[in-house]
C-alpha cells in the first residue's frame, strides 16, 4: 500500500497528489512514470511522475479527473491509499547542454514539462517554457514553471492571459523573430504534439514528444503499447515513452486510443451512479 | 496386479465438463480422476526396470514409483514422491506436453495408449491439496545467506521453494501485482485455476519465502545494487519471455488487433471478462481470427470464445495439424467447444475501415522441406488470396526477450536475440558473479517444466555458490 501524504486541487478536475513511494522516488528521473491500481478491481492506469523527493521519500502525481480511474482516484484524500504502485517505467528524458530548448506543455502535459524544465536549466540550458491552455483559470503551474525555466510564454485559447492562440503560434512567432532553437520538447494532447512535430520538422529542429498509449503492463510484456516510429513498432513502455516528433505516426495513435471510447464511457456511467447514489445517502 | 492384466485395461477417460456446459464458462474443462478411476489407471502401469518414460521428462520425476503409490491407494505419498523431484505438480500435471514427453516414450504406447502419467500426477497432487496434507518439507538451518529471486513464474518459484529448503533467505521480486508469471497472466483458469497457483505461492511463503510485487527490477534496483546495498549474496534472474512478436504485415495498428498477451492478459490477470465490475475493459467482438497454432494461440482462442459477445473464432494456421504445437489436449478441447482450424493459411494483410478491424487477407499454403525446426516449410501459393471477415486478430506468433534487466547491466553477457547467455549451463550461471538465469529469458519460450527444472539446477549452482564464498 502506498498512503497518499496529501492532495491539492489545482483546477477544475485537476489535482496534485503527494505519495509515499521511497524506492521509487530514490530512482525517479525526468520523463518517466509509474503505473498503479486503485484497489483489487482497479485497472492498470499510467502517470507520469511529475516530480519526486528521494529526502521524503514521495512522488508527486497529478491526475485530471476525466474517467473512471481518475475520478475514483479524485476521491482520495491525504492519508488514504493505493494498493499497487510501480516504477520508475520508461526512459528518463535526454539531458544535456542543448543551447536553446523550446519546452511546450499543453494543458495537462505542463506537469510532466516541469521537471523536464527544471533539469534542463540545471544543466545550462536556456529554457523557453511555452504553456498553452484554454483559459486562464485552467493554466498550470505558472509560478513553478516560471522559477524553473529562463523564459515563461503563455497562450490561452480565449486570449485571457497571454497571446490569444495556440502554443504553436508562440513558437512559429519566437523562430520567426530569430530565436535560435536547439530542441523542442513538447508534452500534452496528440493533436498539439503533431502540429508542434509539424511546425519544426521542415526547420530540423530536433523534436521530442511524450506519447499516453494504451497499456497494460508496463514493463514490455502485453505489446499494447506499440506505436510507429518511422518505419518500425516500438513500445512505449520499454522504448519510450518520449520519441522523435518527426517520426511518429500521430493519426494512428489517435486511432488507436479511441479503441476503449465506449467501454470507458459504461464503466463511468456506471461508476457515476455509485457515486450519485453513496452522495445520496451521505457517505461521500 | 500382473502385466498381463494390466495391458487389458483401456487408458481411463478424463471426466469433463461437457463442450456445450463449458463453451461459455471460464471453469476448469477437466475434472480429473476420481481416486478409483487414478488407482485403476495406475494399475496399467508395467513398472519397466528401466522406464522409458523417466528419460522423457525434462526433471526425471520418479514415474514408477509415484504410480505405484497412486494403484496401492497411497496418495499422498505419490504425491511427495513426485515433489522430490518437481515442486508443481498440480501445475505441470495439468500443462506438460505429456504427448511429447513423458508418455510419448511409455512402453504402454507402442501398441496402446500410454499410461496417463500426467492425469496421475495432477491426481496425486490435487488430492494432497485438497485433504489440506500439504505439509511444509525441514529447512535446513539457516545459512546466513540471502538470495535475491527476480520473476515470479515457475523457474523462480522452483528455484525459491529449493533455497528456501536449503536454509537461506530467499526474497523474490516480480514486476506485475501478482506473482505467477505465465502460470498467471498467460495460461487461462479453465486449463490452470488460479487457486493452484495461489496455493503454490502461500506453500512458498509458509516456508519463510518472501514475495515482493510491483517490482521491476532493472528499473528500481539494478543487479548490482541488490548485491552490494541490499546484501544479496546471488540473484537469480528467471524474468521468463518479453515483447510479443507481430507479423509484420499492413494493418496491425488497427483497433480489435492484440497480441496474445495483451488479450491473455486482460482476461486472465485483470479480470476484463467481469467488465465492469472489473475496470479492465476489453472490447466486444463477434468474429476473433486468431494467428498461430502453440498453446498461446489456442489459450487465446478458447478465452476469446467464452467471452459474451463472442460467436465465432478460428485458428488460422500456416502450416498443417502434424506441425501443430499446442498441446494434443487443448486441441481437442477446442474442436469440441466449437474453434474452426483453417490450416496451411497465412494472413498477408489485415483489413479495416474506420480504425477498425473487419477482415484478414490471407494467402494458401503449401508444404515443401523441413526447415530449421524440423518442420515442414510452408510455402505461399501464389494468387490464391481472399479475405476472411472478422472484427478482431490475436496473434499468437512467440515473443522475444525481455530488455529491461540487460539493458541495465552492462557486465551481463546476451546473445543476439537479447537471451542471457550461461557460462556454465550445467548450474546456470551467467557471465556476471553471483548472478545465475533460467527458464524463458535464456531458452527464449519454452515449456513450464524446464523452467523449473532450470530452476532446480540453479538453485543448486547457487547453494555451491553462496556456501563456498
Ligand atoms: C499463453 C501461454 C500458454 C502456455 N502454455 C503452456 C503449456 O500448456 N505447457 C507448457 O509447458 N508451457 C506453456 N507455456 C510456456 C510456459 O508458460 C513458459 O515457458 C514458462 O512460464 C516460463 O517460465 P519462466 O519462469 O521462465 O517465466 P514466466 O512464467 O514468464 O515468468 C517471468 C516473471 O518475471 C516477471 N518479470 C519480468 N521482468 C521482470 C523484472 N525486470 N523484474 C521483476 N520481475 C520481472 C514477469 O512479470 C513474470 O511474472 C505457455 C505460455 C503462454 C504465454
Ligand atoms: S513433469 Fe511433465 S513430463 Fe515429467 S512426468 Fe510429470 S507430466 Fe510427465
Ligand atoms: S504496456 Fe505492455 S508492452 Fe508496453
Amino acid at each position: 500500500m502506498f498512503e497518499i501524504i496529501d492532495k491539492q486541487r489545482l483546477a477544475a478536475g485537476v489535482f496534485r497528489y503527494v505519495v509515499q513511494a521511497p524506492e521509487i522516488a530514490k530512482k525517479a528521473k525526468a520523463g518517466q512514470f509509474v503505473i498503479l491500481r486503485l484497489n483489487e478491481h482497479g485497472e492498470r492506469f499510467p502517470i507520469t511522475i511529475a516530480d519526486w523527493d528521494s529526502g521524503q521519500g514521495t512522488l508527486t502525481l497529478f491526475v485530471q479527473a476525466i474517467g473512471k480511474t481518475s475520478i475514483e482516484m479524485s476521491l482520495l484524500h491525504g492519508g488514504d491509499s493505493i494498493l499497487d504502485l510501480v516504477g520508475p517505467l520508461g526512459l528518463a528524458t535526454e539531458i544535456e547542454n542543448f543551447g536553446t530548448v523550446a519546452l511546450v506543455g499543453g494543458g495537462f502535459g505542463i506537469a510532466a514539462i516541469h521537471p523536464i524544465a527544471r533539469e534542463l536549466t540545471q544543466a545550462g540550458n536556456k529554457t523557453i517554457s511555452i504553456m498553452g491552455s484554454r483559459n486562464r483559470d485552467l493554466l498550470l503551474m505558472q509560478d513553478e514553471m516560471k522559477k524553473v525555466s529562463s523564459e515563461v510564454r503563455v497562450a490561452t485559447d480565449d486570449g485571457s492571459l497571454g497571446t490569444e492562440g495556440l502554443v504553436t503560434d508562440v513558437l512559429n512567432d519566437m523562430i520567426d523573430k530569430g530565436e535560435i532553437i536547439d530542441r523542442v520538447i513538447a508534452i500534452g494532447p496528440l493533436v498539439m504534439m503533431k502540429a508542434v512535430s509539424e511546425l519544426t520538422r521542415p526547420l530540423k529542429i530536433q523534436t521530442r514528444v511524450s506519447l499516453n498509449p494504451i497499456m497494460v503492463d508496463g514493463t514490455g510484456m502485453c505489446g499494447a503499447c506499440r506505436v510507429t516510429v518511422g518505419s518500425e513498432m516500438k513500445f512505449a513502455c520499454v522504448d519510450g515513452p518520449e520519441f522523435d516528433g518527426h517520426r511518429v505516426d500521430f493519426d494512428g495513435l489517435i486511432n488507436r486510443l479511441k479503441t476503449y471510447r465506449p467501454e470507458e464511457k459504461k464503466s463511468l456511467d456506471q461508476f457515476s451512479q455509485v457515486v450519485d447514489d453513496e452522495c445520496r445517502l451521505g457517505n461521500l | 496386479m500382473s502385466a498381463s492384466k494390466g495391458k487389458k485395461i483401456p487408458r481411463q477417460p478424463v471426466p469433463e465438463q461437457s463442450a456445450k456446459a463449458r463453451s461459455k464458462s471460464f471453469d476448469e474443462v477437466s475434472y480429473g480422476y476420481t481416486p478409483t478411476m487414478a488407482m485403476l489407471e495406475a494399475t496399467r502401469c508395467l513398472q519397466c526396470k528401466k522406464p522409458k518414460c523417466v528419460m522423457g521428462c525434462p526433471v526425471h520425476v520418479a514415474i514408477p514409483e509415484f504410480i505405484k503409490l497412486v494403484a496401492a491407494g497411497e496418495f499422498i505419498a505419490a504425491a511427495r514422491k513426485i515433489k522430490e523431484t518437481n515442486s508443481l505438480p498440480a501445475v505441470t500435471g495439468r500443462v506438460c506436453p505429456q504427448e511429447d514427453q513423458c508418455e510419448k516414450y511409455c512402453v504402454l504406447g507402442l501398441k496402446n495408449e500410454p499410461v496417463a502419467i500426467g492425469q496421475l500426477e495432477r491426481f496425486a497432487a490435487d488430492y494432497e491439496r485438497r485433504e489440506g496434507k500439504i505439509e511444509i518439507p525441514e529447512l535446513a538451518p539457516s545459512t546466513g545467506k540471502k538470495i535475491a529471486i527476480i520473476g515470479a513464474g515457475p523457474a523462480g518459484l522452483t528455484a525459491a521453494g529449493d533455497l528456501a529448503k536449503l536454509g537461506h533467505e530467499v526474497v523474490i521480486f516480480e514486476a506485475l501485482h501478482k506473482a505467477g508469471g505465465v502460470l498467471f497472466y498467460g495460461i487461462p483458469q479453465f486449463r490452470l485455476p488460479k487457486e493452484i497457483v495461489d496455493a503454490e505461492l502461500e506453500y512458498l511463503k509458509l516456508m519463510g519465502v518472501e514475495i515482493k510485487v510491483n517490482y521491476v527490477i532493472g528499473k528500481i534496483k539494478s543487479l548490482d545494487e541488490l548485491m552490494t546495498d541490499e546484501g544479496f549474496d546471488a540473484v537469480f534472474v528467471s524474468t521468463g519471455s518479453g515483447l510479443p512478436y507481430f507479423l509484420g504485415i499492413p494493418g496491425e495498428n488497427l483497433n480489435g488487433v492484440y497480441s496474445a498477451n495483451e488479450f491473455l492478459t486482460r482476461v486472465n490477470l485483470m479480470h476484463a471478462w467481469e467488465f465492469p465490475v472489473f475496470d479492465t475493459p476489453l472490447h466486444a467482438h463477434k468474429t476473433i481470427a486468431v494467428i498461430g497454432g502453440g498453446n498461446t494461440a489456442l489459450d487465446a482462442a478458447r478465452t476469446a470464445l467464452r467471452l459474451p459477445s463472442t460467436e465465432k473464432v478460428m485458428i488460422v494456421y500456416r502450416r498443417s495439424p502434424d506441425e501443430m504445437s499446442a498441446r494434443d489436449e487443448e486441441i481437442k478441447h477446442g474442436k469440441e467447444e466449437g474453434l474452426e482450424f483453417r490450416y496451411l493459411e497465412n494472413p498477408v494483410r489485415i483489413l479495416g475501415a474506420d480504425g477498425w478491424v473487419t477482415g484478414v487477407e490471407c494467402q494458401k499454403m503449401k508444404l515443401g522441406e523441413p526447415d530449421s525446426s524440423g518442420r515442414k516449410k510452408p510455402i505461399p501459393i501464389e494468387g490464391s488470396e481472399f479475405e476472411l471477415e472478422a472484427d478482431a486478430v490475436v496473434i499468437a506468433l512467440g515473443s522475444g526477450t525481455n530488455p529491461l534487466i540487460a539493458q541495465n547491466t552492462e557486465d551481463l553477457k546476451t546473445d543476439s536475440r537479447g537471451r542471457i547467455k550461461l557460462s556454465d549451463a550445467d548450474i546456470q550461471k551467467t557471465s556476471k558473479k553471483g548472478v545465475f538465469a533460467g527458464g524463458d529469458i535464456v531458452t527464449g519460450a519454452a515449456t513450464v517444466i524446464s523452467a523449473m527444472g532450470a530452476g532446480k539446477k540453479a538453485a543448486l549452482g547457487i547453494h555451491d555458490y553462496v556456501m563456498s564464498q
